[in-house]
């Protein structure tokens, strides 16, 4: 049980803990003509200076070096953390999206002068077309859950437009992203959830059951977050069409089918996709990221304004969209982000994306056959297949004192990053498993060998997990119980 | 190929698992819903991505190919090369959510940093780790007042980017929120007419503090003294200002919103950046997003994890604060570098500097014949607005041509503000750029009279 992993333990102070007065971190151009505050605003609008840190740039750079290696990213190693398709980040994207140009162009620019950044958002646009097997796309939401958010108001856009005024509901499984359900409130709708299956599936019963005229929409993700691919997913669009309702493709999940299936194919309507996910895009630690939504014919017009079109040889804006929704986010996406997944579009083509998809099947695959005589998958359908991920459960280690929980911080002492735990919710004890393509086979051995090995652990070793990492277990209950929320409530203390 | 390792050694990891080739792990998919092949350029080699984009930036300028003076939001400061690193740093940007906080205790700290200096700017005592932008960040106000009141009209300005207008009814119509506008009038808010509008069913009134003018709001000292107790004051602010601007936080706010763009993020044609979400102790379950807090580990040492979980949506499902998950984490940290690098005196020297270079050039500007600036009287900060006797899309037309942005065209916002643009500056700007500048408005000028 034991590892070589150690991560870096500093008891580095917090920036407003370091430095000395005077001290300062950049230097500024000059400029002659300084006026004194009292010249430039009104007396009562006149501040102190913010009590700001003061750090040279050497304390400052040292600070955060010594954050990052207390730090753990794809770049350390694997990261399985299901749903949300953790893969390596390519460097040359980072370098493409900090190109100078890029850089210091503005939002407010006449488009001849955006010529070439235009042009990546319409090869974006219809690459992602492409991919999802739909007809029309928008770069404008920024993440997932804003571009559920998106696809929902066309959704709801769609039905007014038909003068359907009755459709105010939302189904989801109960396998859903949080996201569906907090997505649907926040569009206007209610939330309508059905029960899974007992092989995960969708439960075409409990979905026959609750569509009526009142259905604006189901989402689902497919494969669900079980990684399991909906079989049924004919009989479901069939049975939502026929209910007069649009079905929805979260798109988190995508990583599974890229060149293998396509969501407009199985009959969905509209599509998210996570470029931080499936398109290779860095998490920055929580984002940023970028939701772009994908529709059918009969709801491109409703998409937000404004759609990247090319007239002629030259590309532009297109605000002239009568029906369109409006608007999800400030100006056109994170188009820093959307560069990147461009860049990683154009270097795979369509079989590089199919072998990734591919390589991402076997990856997770390959885990599962190995733990899955200790590590019990409860629900399975008959092939016995998943897809990019799988969820396993941890309950049997409750008799010797062990939890999901206390798996991941033992993994953490390998220093391995543990898998999702506790989703998706119907799961006792979830461990949700997605290595994504970037792992080698070694690295997937040593983490089911890990996991194997964690198995047997005495109730003693769980409790007193993780040990390597920059700090012991943290206490998140304290957190919550005796809020601490920034360092002048932390001086008080 | 070379980002996919186990290319080579599929074949081999089939093996083990007992399966004969890929395809069986597809079989689950039926034949009919597959696709044979994705229609995409084929994929290049990362030689020829290098060249496409060469190319495809030689067909784009920014800032660096020519004088540009736009604003509305986003402006063009200098990035110090030690925050470029700070965000350089992979094992921070290769992260995800701190789910797991024994491992990520530096992420977690960095945004923890984040709230704190964000709070001491605003006079706010809680920040979450960021919205979206600006524009998402005021529909998630307008949202979590209606949650503190269950009223539901809410106040915005009559001057205001059109864009804000239409993510905030995008963001409030699912809620039933209904908005009206107040009047302006020398270009800020009509302090008279909003005390008319302050009925009972008003939930919170939205002011801009800069406004779109660039201008700092007369009235916005005394706005709270004219609402409600109940009702809800939300503030728009510019961050980069509060180095010299009162912070909202000292003139009632309840709810502050923004943009950390101007701090040290660049502008990178509209994203990514990160919203400013602050709130008061007491409102704070409340609040959408992920919030940081500091607690302790089983030795009893310093730790940062989440906290206030319970409102999000990972939990609460339907009945989150938000839906929101993935935001703009890293944005925020490299704002809080850039803010810990300018530090205590480099702060304030620097708004200093600003609004003095926005006072020197609207001086230089309204020396010129035809053109009046500020357009409207009042303070501001590296942005204001010019009125010209000319068309206004046709000068700032001629001065593109002449190879300088001269400003934005505010009557693309609204018809209020017809034969009025905005010119913004920062310490990017040379002592030629402005005779540049002025050069070319005079020139442009003339061609249209």
């Amino acid at each position: 049980m034991s590892s070589d992993f150690r991560q870096a333990r500093y008891s580095e102070p917090l920036l407003i803990e370091k430095g000395k007065p005077g001290r300062v971190g950049t230097s500024l151009p000059p400029w002659d003509e300084i006026r004194d505050i009292t010249e430039l605003l009104p007396d009562d609008m006149i501040r102190d200076p913010v009590n700001l840190p003061e750090i040279s740039e050497p304390e400052l750079v040292r600070h955060y070096v010594k954050l990052s290696q207390m730090n753990y990213g794809t770049d350390s190693g694997i990261y399985p953390l299901g749903s949300c398709t953790m893969k390596y980040n390519p460097k040359i994207n980072d370098k493409i999206a900090s190109h100078p140009t890029l850089q210091r162009m503005h939002p407010l620019q006449p488009e001849d002068t955006v010529q070439g950044v235009l042009r990546m958002m319409y090869e974006l646009q219809e690459s992602l077309a492409e991919i999802g097997g739909m007809d029309a796309c928008t770069l404008q939401p920024a993440a997932g859950a804003a571009g559920e958010f998106t696809g929902l108001l066309i959704a709801r856009k769609y039905h007014e437009l038909r003068g359907d005024m009755t459709r105010d509901e939302v189904i989801v499984p109960d396998s859903a992203h949080g996201t569906n359900p907090a997505s649907s409130v926040m569009a206007g709708f209610k939330v309508v959830e059905i029960r899974s299956a007992p092989d995960g599936t969708v439960d075409l019963e409990a979905l026959g059951e609750a569509l009526s005229e009142r259905t604006a929409v189901f989402m689902i993700t497919n494969p669900s977050t079980l990684g399991i691919f909906e079989k049924n997913i004919r009989g479901i669009q069939k049975a939502c069409h026929e209910a007069g309702a649009l079905l929805y493709y979260d798109g988190a999940n995508l990583n599974a089918l890229m060149g293998k299936a396509r969501p407009g194919d199985m009959g969905f309507d509209i599509m998210h996709f996570n470029l931080h996910k499936t398109f290779s895009t860095p998490h920055g630690g929580g984002g940023p990221g970028a939701g772009p939504v994908a529709v059918t014919e009969k709801l491109a017009g409703l998409l937000p304004v404004p759609v990247v079109v090319k007239d002629g040889n030259l590309f532009r804006l297109d605000y002239d969209r009568p029906d369109s929704i409006g608007k999800v986010k400030g100006f056109f996406g994170n188009t820093g982000v959307l560069i990147r997944a461009w860049a990683f579009i154009r270097m795979m083509g369509g079989a590089g994306l199919t072998r990734v998809s591919e390589l991402a099947v076997l990856n997770a695959s390959y885990i599962r056959k190995r733990i899955e005589d200790v590590y019990p998958v409860p629900f399975r359908t008959r092939d016995e297949l998943t897809k990019h991920e799988f969820v396993a459960s941890a309950s049997f280690l409750k008799e010797n004192g062990g939890s999901a929980k206390d798996v991941s911080k033992m993994l953490v002492d390998r220093g391995l990053h543990p898998p999702t735990n506790y989703f998706p919710l119907i799961v006792d004890e979830a461990l949700m498993i997605e290595p994504t393509e970037s792992e080698t086979m070694e690295e997937l051995d040593r983490f089911s060998d890990a996991l194997l090995d964690i198995a047997t652990a005495t109730a003693e070793q769980f409790s007193s997990a993780p040990r390597n990492s920059s700090v012991a277990r943290v206490d998140e209950v304290l957190a919550a119980k005796k809020l601490i929320l920034n360092w002048n409530q932390l001086k008080e203390e | 190929m070379h980002y996919l390792p186990n290319d080579p050694v599929a074949e081999e990891m089939l093996g083990k698992m007992g399966l004969s080739s890929m395809e069986d792990l597809f079989a689950d998919i039926p034949e009919d819903m597959r696709v044979k092949r994705l229609d995409l350029p084929p994929g290049i080699s990362e030689v020829e991505l290098v060249r496409t984009v060469d190319k495809m930036m030689k067909e784009s300028r920014g800032a660096g190919d020519m004088p540009m003076f736009l604003g509305c939001g986003f402006y063009d400061h200098f990035i110090p090369s030690a925050v470029e690193y700070v965000m350089s740093r992979s094992e921070l940007y290769t992260s995800y959510t701190p789910y797991q906080p024994e491992m990520s205790q530096g992420i977690l700290q960095a945004l923890f940093e984040y709230q704190s200096m964000m709070s001491d700017i605003l006079k706010m005592d809680v920040v979450n780790t960021s919205m979206y932008d600006y524009h998402t960040a005021i529909g998630e106000a307008i949202l979590m007042a209606k949650r503190m009141n269950h009223r539901n009209v809410f106040l915005l300005p009559e001057i205001m980017a059109r864009e804000k207008f239409q993510v905030v009814e995008n963001y409030i119509r699912g809620a039933g929120i209904e908005t009206r506008t107040v009047p302006f009038k020398d270009g800020t808010m009509d302090l008279d007419a909003l005390k008319g509008m302050l009925t009972g069913e008003v939930s919170g009134v939205y002011i801009e503090n800069p406004n779109i003018l660039g201008l700092f709001d007369k009235g916005a000292m005394e706005i709270r003294s004219i609402m409600e107790s109940r009702q809800v004051l939300v503030v728009g602010v510019n961050p980069m200002t509060l180095s010299i601007a009162k912070p909202p936080g000292d003139y009632g706010a309840d709810i502050v919103v923004g943009d950390v763009q101007p701090l040290g993020v660049p502008i990178s044609y509209g994203g990514p950046t990160a919203g400013i979400f602050a709130v008061s102790m007491k409102n704070v379950r409340k609040m959408p997003g992920r919030i940081i807090g500091a607690t302790k580990d089983a030795e009893g040492r310093r730790a940062f994890a989440m906290t206030l979980s319970t409102r999000e949506q990972h939990i609460r499902r339907e009945r989150a604060t938000s839906n929101i998950c993935t935001n703009e984490a890293l944005t925020s940290i490299m704002a809080s570098a850039y803010l810990a690098s300018l530090g205590k005196g480099g702060f304030r020297e620097l708004g200093l500097q600003l609004a003095s270079r926005g006072r020197y050039l609207a001086g230089r500007i309204d020396e010129l014949e035809g053109f009046r600036a500020p357009a409207f009287a009042g303070h501001f900060f590296n942005e204001f607005p010019v009125s010209v006797d000319v068309s206004v899309s046709g000068l700032l037309k001629e001065c593109r041509n002449r190879g300088v942005l001269a400003g934005y065209d505010l009557s693309r916002e609204t018809d209020l503000l017809e034969g009025t643009f905005t010119v913004a500056t920062t310490e990017m700007h040379t002592n030629a750029d402005y005779e540049k500048l002025l050069e070319v408005l005079v020139k442009s000028r003339e061609v249209l009279l």
